[in-house]
């Protein structure tokens, strides 16, 4: 448990940081951002979290299980974009043929949008993953003091 | 000389941080301390990458004339589906010829300034000139734009009427604005997605380390690289009696 | 080139012809110049302190620095990337690992400094002797800048319609390259659960699979 300067601030600042990484996820196409940082700064919401009001707490919210779930669904997401351009008779991520009547490449926004949300969703899961696979461990009794 | 090293020492101080993560590499027996190293190296390499990539009088490869372009393309979608194919209007003529300027090579970086009044007087040239004359214009710049001169044109398309500039409608005017900006040196795209992925997978190689290193911790009781070696010497002894 | 500049000087500004060739000492040199300062300044501090603990709140800065620089170079995107990850994401990661191995390094004698010296230096003059040949910084006609790079800047308005090329060539042009990177990460997500993860699953603690 954290002092409780932390963790008021972290209760402050927890919502925020998810909505600006939702944000970053969809406004990728437009500025600076995109799957992979929007993944990281979810992911560091919830270690935040994690850090100041301990790994059980932030385990209730998010279960370890659901984790490589997650990880798989997001690959799975962008593998299954591809496939699903390959099942209209274009090849592997190419979009253009998602919508193919449109002026303004809806179809390449689309698929990059999909595949935006599949690298985000992966990257999320396996960052929040491996700061529960190192957390979870219990630390040894140390020789050497700080 | 002065010129040759300030061309260069990005490179060299950028060479000097590789450097130094890998002297930590090479020269420390904490598998920690190695894998902090990595990191150091691994960074510098990124910023060398990026340095590749740097346009002097660039700017970050965010397209700047998309309002133009999506101005264009709302009218499209009112008008008719077959309208992409022929541009009567003065207004999507000057869209296609911000477009057709910005794809302009890199010839034009070194008159940054010089050549955006240029081209603003030239977007409102073609703004007020009304619609067949900047037909024409649009043509030959995309045709110019391979001699990789097009700021070269601007003498007879100033011409007209600079001083109607004032009475432009607002529309307009936004239009002649990304027209000029239209023309803007872009940083070079390559570098900054290779690296912007290539840093998220480090950072979870990063992690498989680490859990090695924590692995090999809990089985030895240590992770000096001396030490390691000095276990696994002592238990091969321990095999070879028995 | 001329030409244009005789325009500018035609509208009747105030703007001369400037010769860019020369990189001045302007305030964007001077911003890299301290940048690339604090980043060495950081790498020596990193290779001199043993508490690991220092180390890694170091690399946390020097990620933090290179994020800056990012930016001064135009980067915007992998700034971002990097102030994320670097900076939050692997110095939280290093912590924890710092947390389950060891706080301190063993002192490094000096004698084991010597080859490693040789072998860095080795390698730093021989890139060095590369870069006399390599285009000047910021060349815009430089092979990296000239071919695909900049086909991608003329070709999005036209493909992909999307305004940041980061994102058109990161998600459509080179969707293929992005998928690999994005198995890469899967699959090291599953490799720290397979060497550390069963015990966070079941609830934390340490496996004990007898090799004590």
């Amino acid at each position: 448990m954290g002092h409780l300067i932390l963790r008021v601030t972290i209760k402050i600042l927890f919502a925020p940081i998810i909505l600006f990484a939702f944000y970053v996820q969809f406004h990728g196409d437009y500025g600076p951002g995109g799957g992979f940082q929007a993944g990281v700064i979810l992911a560091s919401a919830f270690i935040l979290h994690a850090l100041g009001f301990g790994l059980a707490t932030c385990q209730k919210v998010i279960p370890p299980n659901w984790l490589p779930a997650g990880m798989a669904l997001g690959v799975l997401i962008y593998a299954g974009t591809g496939i699903y351009t390959m099942l209209f008779g274009d090849n592997f991520l190419d979009y253009d043929v998602i919508q193919p009547d449109s002026h303004h490449h809806a179809g390449q926004h689309i698929g990059i949008i999909a595949v935006e949300i599949g690298v985000g969703l992966a990257v999320a899961c396996t960052m929040l993953q491996i700061f529960y696979a190192f957390a979870g461990r219990e630390p040894e009794p140390m020789d050497d003091a700080w | 000389m002065l010129e040759f090293i300030l061309a260069r020492y990005n490179y060299w101080i950028v060479i000097c941080l590789m450097m130094t993560g890998l002297y930590i590499v090479f020269s420390r027996g904490n598998l920690v301390k190695v894998l902090m190293g990595l990191n150091l190296f691994q960074t510098s390499v990124f910023i060398f990458y990026i340095t590749v990539g740097k346009v002097i009088g660039g700017t970050a490869p965010i397209l700047f004339e998309d309002k133009a372009k999506k101005d264009d393309h709302h009218g499209d979608d009112h008008h008719a589906p077959a309208g992409e194919a022929h541009h009567g209007e003065g207004h999507s003529t000057a869209g296609d010829y911000a477009s057709s300027v910005s794809v302009a090579p890199s010839g034009m970086t070194n008159e940054a300034t010089g050549s955006h009044i240029a081209s603003m007087a030239d977007a409102q040239a073609l703004v007020t000139d009304g619609a067949v004359h900047a037909k024409d214009v649009g043509d030959y710049v995309s045709e110019g734009s391979h001699h990789l001169d097009v700021p070269g044109l601007a003498p007879h398309l100033i011409a007209p009427h600079p001083e109607d500039a004032a009475s432009l409608p607002s529309a307009a005017q936004e239009l002649a604005g990304s027209a000029a900006y239209g023309e803007v040196l872009y940083s070079n795209p390559l570098p900054h997605v290779l690296i912007l992925t290539a840093i998220v997978v480090g950072v979870a190689t990063t992690a498989v380390g680490l859990s090695l290193a924590v692995r090999i911790r809990e089985a030895y009781g240590t992770v000096e690289q001396d030490a390691l070696e000095e276990a696994d010497n002592a238990y091969e002894l321990v095999e070879a009696d028995t | 080139m001329m030409l244009a500049a005789a325009a500018s000087a035609e509208v009747g500004s105030e703007v001369t012809p400037s010769t860019p060739e020369v990189v001045g000492f302007t305030g964007a040199f001077a911003v890299e110049l301290c940048l690339l300062a604090l980043l060495a300044a950081t790498a020596v501090a990193m290779i001199r302190m043993r508490r690991l603990f220092g180390v890694a709140m170091l690399s946390g800065i020097y990620s933090l620095l290179s994020a800056a620089f990012f930016v001064a170079l135009d980067a915007v995107d992998v700034a971002f990337t990097e102030a994320a990850v670097g900076a939050g994401m692997s110095t939280v990661l290093l912590l924890s690992g710092i947390a389950l191995t060891a706080k301190v390094e063993m002192p490094v004698s000096r004698t084991r400094t010597i080859a490693p010296l040789i072998i860095v230096g080795v390698t730093a003059a021989a890139l060095v002797y590369a870069t006399i040949d390599m285009p000047g910084f910021g060349d815009a006609n430089a092979p990296a800048n000239a071919y695909v790079g900049r086909a991608y800047i003329e070709q999005t308005p036209s493909d992909i319609e999307v305004p940041n090329v980061v994102t058109a060539v990161l998600a459509s042009y080179r969707g293929f390259d992005t998928f690999g990177e994005t198995v890469v990460v899967f699959t090291a997500g599953l490799a720290c659960l397979l060497l550390l993860g069963a015990g966070a699953i079941r609830g934390g603690g340490r496996n004990d699979d007898g090799e004590h």
